[in-house]
């Protein structure tokens, strides 16, 4: 027995209150009566996305997507396409090109999604060289060390476009350039690895996934600018993207496709793990040169730049996971095919860690000029649980917070500068309404107070004051001064840092100040949180119209704030609450609420 | 191995090419791909792959390949598994634990039928693959 | 409280030995001796001092300024709560203060038995399954502060 067709229906939480269930059943029955029940088999599936088309259908093997389908449908459905084998245009994405639009594979919601970084995740094996081979792996390699001298590869990169994928987006042609003109002699290449930004994975996912892709465009990058040596600095806190590394650096050896005289063409190059511990302004590339060196990760002044003068004095290019994923697609494909994907100021694609307080949370790429409209609601799926959608972080601690009005904004590194955030490594972090900003702009203000490394005042001692403004905020005890004096600390931290850690650390206050000042106010003034996260503003109260007095609250207490006789209503002394919340849900009358 | 010249190079890829698309030149068929990044294993990736292994060959199946891959980039439903079975459309599935791989087994590899309920779908095209 | 005196292994020393003449060697050293003992101990740092050339002070120095070094030995069990930016939203926070309260230990202490240490680290990359704890390399999931009490009897039933 083996069927011939299978129709999947989604049952997803939005197609299911659509009437998915009934649809299921319409199938079944539509599907008896018509003698195709041994042919055909009917399936619930998890959430296929595209919710504000649901209820969704879809039958294999031709891939034919329905969308809006109702319970009355089927019977169409089953005589004309399952018996028939005729698509049934009117219940197809966008009736009016309905005849194009017949497979999966040309509705737009799909099309959202464009790999070049994530190409092999997912795919091929990555303990296996060969799996990498097999999809075009070391194809790059062959092209530039028999086809190209260094100065084409480095022209190559700057025709791309490719800007660097760690945040600060400097474009990556014109970083080899500096480097290759140096002097002949010593040079290095260095993979920066260090994921420090919290909520942020996409570079050990790519690690994991497809680690000879970036052994190869070190290799690339080690003969466009002159280095026989690289270096990969990667966290010690992912062994697993680790061990890929070894095992890849070994394979790779094996074959000769790293060490002397790579495949015969004379060039020599070779790569070291080095391990990160935990810092994370060891993501700026001075300090990251430090922490290679075996110091502790202090950022320096720049100039000098390390494509002048970097590890060891030597001239030396960093590159991120990301940005370097890209290379070895950019030369297998050419510039220009490239730089026809993006924005005019931002060149291919972005991997970002969708997180948070949505549906689908996972990893994507999408092409630069998307909007995060598309990459919330249509790739994520929307927010979880029904809640609003309230604010998205890009960017981390360095990073700013983009308010609703925003989200049609199409995604490149100047489009997101302007409104107050930055691109970042990736992490893109969706927060509702039961998320309270204050408290965000803290929880990141407490990171890199944490993280700062020491060295230079407006970081050292801005960051703290700005950290102990926000408590006092979050608190209840702040003034509208300390608003003007936070303005004024997150000013000089921007202009008088020494690296780029302290510049950007004031972004999370100062964005959540630009857009949600309604909010700081209410905490100040009102002294309440309307997300009800600050669990100091939070009062706890009794309705005496529903408190039966049967004095459970009173016993539960920790603090002993609740007082009151048998079968009168109780009262909650807030000068003694501590705001545990153990009486509302000690209470059986519903007597008891927060806000 | 020893080290490659770059007609080697070429030459192997070609082969592994052929190989990829043909699955595996010793009989194997069907393909079963296990997501294997931090989050599917976290997610508990191991026991289902050893469930895999292990009710395949109990079953006596020897034409299917089990093996692993980074992350699919569907975080929200690891661990997540791959199906390719031919005649069948090939299908990821999400959530699967020791007992859907049980089922992934007995009713989509055996009994050429999808699985209610756990079926994802592949987040995107790949573009670079025949480009 | 007297000092534990730990012995150097012959695999450390002849991983000293074999990063030795490389530059930048100290973190990959130190990286190791954490491996071999759970933390950096004094008396192998003296001794690393010794064999690299390198001031006691600087490898202080390094030890400290790294969040991934540790002066002390941590609990058998050491619970690694996430805080990283999902994780916090969905309540990270809330599960490490019911691991401290059921603990009746702080962040970055190991309880009087020796057998959990608590500590907050930053994001373990399984952002999916926030909030996140992670034991000894084993990892709990979507957790709700519930849970807590399951994963501490779990641990402590094995010893």
């Amino acid at each position: 027995m083996a069927y011939e067709s299978y129709v999947l229906v989604c049952g997803g939480t939005a197609c299911c209150s659509g009437g998915a269930d009934k649809i299921i059943e319409a199938f079944a029955n539509e599907l008896e009566a018509a003698g195709l029940k041994e042919k055909v088999q009917v399936v619930a599936t998890g959430c296929l996305g595209f919710c504000e088309q649901g209820p969704i259908v879809k039958i294999l093997p031709q891939g034919t997507f329905y969308v809006q389908v109702k319970a009355e449908d089927v019977k169409e459905i089953v005589a004309e396409h399952l018996v028939k084998g005729r698509v049934v245009q009117r219940l197809c994405y966008d009736p009016e090109q309905a005849k194009k639009l017949v497979a999966e594979a040309n509705i737009p919601f799909y099309q959202k999604q464009y790999r070049i970084v994530l190409r092999n995740c997912g795919v091929i094996d990555p303990e296996k060289i060969e799996d990498y081979i097999a999809r075009d792996g070391y194809k790059a390699i062959e092209k530039v060390l028999f086809e190209m001298t260094p100065e084409q590869v480095v022209d190559e990169m700057l025709k791309s476009g490719l800007r660097g994928r760690g945040g600060a987006g400097f474009p990556t042609g014109m970083k080899w350039k500096f480097a290759q003109q140096q002097p002949k002699g010593q040079k290095y290449m260095v993979c920066n690895a260090d994921e420090g930004d919290p909520g942020a994975y996409m570079d050990r996912s790519t690690l994991e996934g497809d680690p000879h892709s970036i052994l190869e465009a070190m290799t690339i990058a080690g003969y466009a600018i002159g280095a026989s040596k690289g270096f990969i600095y990667i966290r010690a806190e992912y062994p697993l993207a680790i061990h890929r590394l070894e095992v890849a650096i070994a394979q790779a050896h094996e074959l000769g496709l790293l060490g002397d005289d790579i495949l015969g063409s004379g060039f020599s190059f070779d790569i070291e793990l080095r391990f990160g511990a935990g810092a994370f302004v060891c993501g700026e590339e001075t300090a990251l040169l430090q922490s290679i060196e075996g110091n502790r990760g202090m950022p320096k002044p720049r100039p000098p730049f390390p494509a002048v003068k970097g590890l060891w004095g030597r001239p030396t290019v960093i590159n991120n996971v990301e940005t370097l994923a890209n290379i070895p697609v950019i030369i297998n494909k050419g510039a220009d095919w490239f730089s026809k994907i993006g924005t005019a100021t931002t060149k291919g694609t972005k991997v970002f860690a969708l997180t948070g307080k949505v549906n689908n949370s996972g990893l994507i790429e999408v092409p630069m000029g998307t909007t995060l409209r598309e990459i919330i609601f249509d790739i994520g799926g929307g927010i979880r649980g029904g809640h609003k959608f309230k604010a998205a972080q890009t960017g981390g601690p360095s990073g700013g917070i983009i308010p609703e009005q925003f989200l049609d904004t199409p995604i490149d590194y100047e489009s997101l500068a302007k409104i107050g955030s930055i691109m970042g490594s990736g992490g893109l972090i969706v927060m509702d309404e039961t998320d309270c900003v204050v408290d965000i702009a803290k929880f990141y203000l407490d990171f890199t107070v944490d993280e700062s490394c020491g060295k230079c005042a407006p970081c050292r001692i801005g960051g703290r004051k700005l950290l102990n403004y926000l408590k006092k905020i979050t608190d209840g005890r702040g003034t509208e001064q300390d608003i003007k004096d936070m303005e004024a600390i997150c000013d000089a931290m921007n202009k008088a840092s020494l690296c780029g850690l302290g510049q950007t650390a004031s972004n999370p206050v100062k964005s959540t100040l630009r857009y949600f000042m309604d909010e700081y106010m209410e905490h100040i003034h009102d002294k309440k949180c309307r997300s009800g996260k600050c669990s100091k503003l939070i009062q706890y109260k009794i309705d005496p119209a529903k408190c039966k007095g049967c004095t459970m609250c009173a016993r539960k207490c920790p603090a002993g704030a609740i007082s009151g006789t048998v079968k009168n209503p109780h009262v909650i002394d807030q000068t003694k609450c501590i705001k545990c919340g153990a009486c509302e849900s000690t209470c059986k009358f519903g007597a008891i609420s927060h806000g | 191995m020893a080290k490659l010249t770059l007609a080697d190079l070429r030459k192997m890829r070609e082969e592994k090419q052929k190989a990829l698309d043909m699955r595996d030149s010793s009989n194997k068929d069907v393909q079963v791909v296990v997501g294997m990044g931090t989050c599917g294993i976290a997610a508990g990736a191991k026991d289902t792959f050893t469930a895999l292994i292990n009710t395949l060959s109990e079953k006596g199946l020897t034409n299917v390949l089990v093996r692993q891959t980074g992350c699919m980039g569907l975080c929200h439903s690891e661990p997540t598994v791959e199906v390719v079975v031919p005649g069948m459309p090939t299908v990821i599935y999400g959530h699967v634990d020791a007992a859907t791989a049980k089922d992934i087994v007995d009713k989509h590899i055996v009994g050429h039928e999808l699985i209610e309920g756990k079926i994802l779908d592949k987040p995107s095209i790949d573009i670079v693959k025949n480009a | 409280m007297s000092e534990k005196l730990e012995t150097m292994t012959p695999e450390l020393k002849a991983f000293v030995e074999e990063w030795k003449s490389k530059p930048g060697n100290l973190i990959m050293v130190l990286h190791r001796v954490q491996q071999t003992y759970g933390y950096i101990p004094r008396n192998i740092a003296i001794e690393i001092s010794t064999m690299l050339d390198v001031p006691l002070a600087k490898i202080y120095g390094v030890v400290t300024f790294y969040n991934f070094f540790r002066l002390q030995k941590s609990g058998k069990y050491n619970v690694q709560v996430c805080l990283g930016t999902a994780c916090y939203l969905r309540g990270g926070d809330d599960i490490i203060k019911e691991f401290e309260r059921r603990l009746g230990v702080g962040l970055n202490a190991t309880t009087e038995d020796g057998l959990f240490s608590v500590e907050a680290v930053r994001c373990l990359g399984c952002c999916g399954l926030a909030p996140v704890a992670v034991v000894n390399g084993e990892v709990h999931g979507k957790l709700e502060t519930k849970d807590v009490e399951g994963i501490i009897e779990q641990y402590r039933k094995l010893g």
